[in-house]
């Protein structure tokens, strides 16, 4: 088999690691929003769930993080398929690193500007999602596009529960026909590729953005 | 009463210093009232607790006689809940030294949008004065273009084209000119004076411009240290002043004039 | 049985729990183990890189740089697939724990290198021109006058980095090392219950994390911000 079959033949794989990094990206990003506001809030049980979020995700690692969703929840009574357990595990780990950046970003946004919409009347649900989160987010950016590769390699983790990732596919590849050097080869170079679009993406992402950037005087 | 603002006997302080003590000072229904001073005197904190930006540890406020800080009757006053303050803010309006644009939104926008979403105005009609209002301030050309794309100037104009869309009974301003190169102070002053002459606003500016005082003002405030030293007509606190701390801080301007 | 210590499914949750404690914890030496020793090879990795990628020659700088962004974007996961298979194929034939380690210290040599790259370019062109007017040749300079001062400004990054070590380090029991979280799916497997081995294995990993960011936070303290200083 030279490498154009092995690509060929991981595809599926790669369709697989593709889904499962932009899903758990996106919401991943939802709960660093989530949980990096809240943990800045002054109802305390927000800021007491957010900080025990954070904490406990950023603490521990990630591959006991996939099986305690896989194989320890049964036992509570809720029983994830692979990809969803994937998915989740992903998501929220990504989502606790993201937080504290979410939080740093916010802190970063000129204070000016939460007294401007303030005197305008502005609620303060309205200040954070009109005012102070989109200046925020270029901010953000570099911070996120790095924390997104690293949920694309933090994906091969989910071959271990059976997920048919990209790694899923190389690891079997590898049982069937032994051509290891090339399959893993292929496959490492395929993940770069893949990183390198990734952090083309965001960073096209990332210049539309720039334009919510705070003013600087 | 004619008074549309007083500060009752207001205590604000910061860490353990006193910024204001005891201050009391009130301003007429259509008034427009100067305050000057060095920086630590107290002007900007007085428009910024009047704009509920920073607590109070003492006295109170009054808009329109009604309490900022507090609410209910005299027999069972409470702190101000958010929705109180809330209410209260719609009465003033502020201008920032930083002038603090939106940078992520257009001129028109940064103009219509508390309109639309703290007024619930509907967005056409909000936009149509949105534009009177930015050509009054001489910005009707550039209404689609982003702050940083404006002049320090033109974005101040704009920063007072967006406070005048709230309707706003009491207009603060915070040292206005104060962060601009010199070249365009006049044009935001000339814009302020305009708004002072054709009307009912009531104002209340802090500012270092003492010409742009005596031109514009009824009554001139000296605050030092955290009290109204010396208050009156403008000829008579510039021209004529009585205490030896006015003419000190007047002479210190002067100072500063010719050096620059 | 694991490790040579019986556990105890029978009783209550904290009877197992305590059961299986020392197995857990011998799982964790492993970890640890594997940790020290693949950070202490990124760190000398690492420096090998850094000075590779900072040759004029650009024969050299060039690979180095690929090879760098290569670790860097690559799951570790997979790396250590190839480790595990790919190094038999030609004779060398280690124990998986060694393996392991060469594969941690491979990924985080990558990190460590752009970590020495920023803290040595943080440190001002004034430094560099002010040993050349001293006349300091190129490795006294690095030695006396670069190096002191990049070091207090790179604990903090690499501390974190060895935080996330200890974090990746259980993607070794997936080539067969037998540590706490392999350990863990084990006991799982033969007695159905993973919810208190996985538990326990989730609380002993953020206790030895606090622990560790505690100790790199205290060494950071000790180390004045403007550098070690030199007699």
């Amino acid at each position: 088999m030279n490498a154009i079959d092995i690509f060929t033949n991981l595809l599926q794989g790669l369709q697989m690691t593709v889904e499962l990094t932009v899903l758990s990206s996106a919401i991943g990003a939802l709960l660093a929003f989530v949980f990096g506001v809240g943990k800045t809030s002054h109802i305390w049980p927000v800021r007491v769930i957010s900080i025990a979020y954070v904490e406990i995700f950023r603490g521990t690692s990630l591959i006991v993080q996939l099986f305690w969703l896989y194989y320890a929840l049964p036992l509570l009574g809720i029983s994830l398929n692979p990809f969803v357990a994937g998915t989740a595990a992903l998501a929220l780990n990504i989502g606790a690193y993201g937080s504290e950046v979410v939080r740093g970003a916010l802190l970063a946004v000129p204070k000016g500007q939460s007294e401007a919409s303030l005197a305008l009347g502005f609620n303060s649900m309205q200040r954070l999602i009109r005012i102070m989160l989109p200046q925020a987010v270029p901010e953000m950016m570099p911070t996120f596009t790095n924390l997104a590769i690293q949920n694309l390699k933090d994906s091969a983790i989910v071959s271990l529960i059976s997920l048919s990732d990209l790694t899923y596919y190389a690891n079997n590849l590898q049982n069937l026909t032994f051509q290891t050097v090339r399959i893993y080869t292929v496959t490492l170079f395929m993940y770069f590729v893949l990183a390198l679009a990734l952090s083309w993406a965001l960073g096209v992402l990332e210049r539309y953005l720039r334009r919510w950037k705070p003013l600087v005087r | 009463m004619n008074a549309h603002v007083v500060f009752d006997k207001v205590v604000k302080r910061y860490d353990d210093i006193d910024i204001l003590r005891h201050f009391s000072f009130s301003v007429d229904k259509g008034e427009k009232v100067v305050l000057i001073g060095a920086s630590g005197s107290g002007k900007s904190t007085v428009l910024r607790i009047l704009m509920t930006l920073e607590k109070i540890q003492g006295g109170e406020v009054y808009i329109d006689d009604e309490r900022l800080w507090h609410e209910g009757t005299d027999g069972s006053l409470r702190p101000a809940s958010e929705a109180h303050l809330r209410k209260m803010r719609t009465k003033v309006g502020m201008v920032f030294q930083q002038f603090n644009l939106f940078p992520h939104m257009t001129a028109m926008r940064n103009v219509v949008e508390a309109p639309v979403r703290v007024l619930k105005m509907p967005r056409d009609e909000a936009e149509a004065r949105a534009r009177e209002l930015l050509e009054r301030v001489g910005l009707a050309e550039r209404m689609h273009a982003y702050p940083a794309q404006l002049s320090g100037g033109q974005q101040q104009r704009v920063a007072i084209a967006r406070a005048l869309a709230m309707r706003p009974e009491v207009m603060l301003f915070d040292e206005p000119t104060s962060a601009l190169d010199p070249e365009m102070v006049g044009e935001v002053l000339s814009v302020i004076r305009e708004l002072a002459e054709e009307g009912d606003l009531t104002m209340l500016i802090a500012t270092h411009e003492m010409r742009f005082a005596r031109d514009v003002s009824d009554r001139i405030c000296f605050l030092n240290l955290g009290q109204v030293l010396e208050e009156g007509p403008p000829e008579q606190v510039l021209g004529n002043p009585r205490e030896e701390r006015t003419q000190l801080f007047l002479r210190s301007l002067l100072e500063e004039d010719k050096q620059a | 049985m694991l490790f040579g210590i019986h556990w105890d499914a029978s009783g209550t949750a904290i009877h197992f729990a305590l059961s299986i404690l020392p197995i857990l914890l011998i799982g964790l030496k492993v970890t640890v183990e594997a940790t020290i020793l693949g950070f202490i090879l990124a760190l000398l990795l690492g420096l090998i890189l850094a000075m590779l990628r900072s040759v004029r020659f650009k024969v050299v700088s060039w690979p180095a740089w690929f090879l760098i962004e290569f670790l860097r974007d690559t799951p570790l996961l997979v790396q250590l697939f190839f480790l595990f298979y790919v190094l038999p194929l030609y004779g060398i034939t280690l124990p998986a724990l060694l393996i392991g380690i060469l594969g941690l210290g491979g990924q985080y040599s990558a990190y460590c290198a752009e970590v020495y790259r920023g803290g040595i370019e943080a440190i001002g062109t004034g430094q560099w021109e002010a040993a050349r007017a001293l006349d300091l040749d190129r490795f006294t300079t690095y030695k006396d006058i670069i190096l002191p001062q990049a070091i207090p400004r790179i604990v903090p990054s690499l501390g974190t980095y060895l935080v996330s070590m200890i974090k990746d380090a259980p993607l070794l029991s997936a080539i067969s090392v037998l540590d706490m979280v392999a350990a863990s799916t084990i006991i799982g497997d033969q007695t159905y219950n993973y919810l208190v081995p996985l538990s326990m294995v989730g609380i002993l990993f953020l206790l030895t994390t606090l622990v560790v960011s505690f100790l790199v936070h205290k060494l950071d303290h000790k180390l004045p911000k403007t550098g070690i200083p030199m007699k």
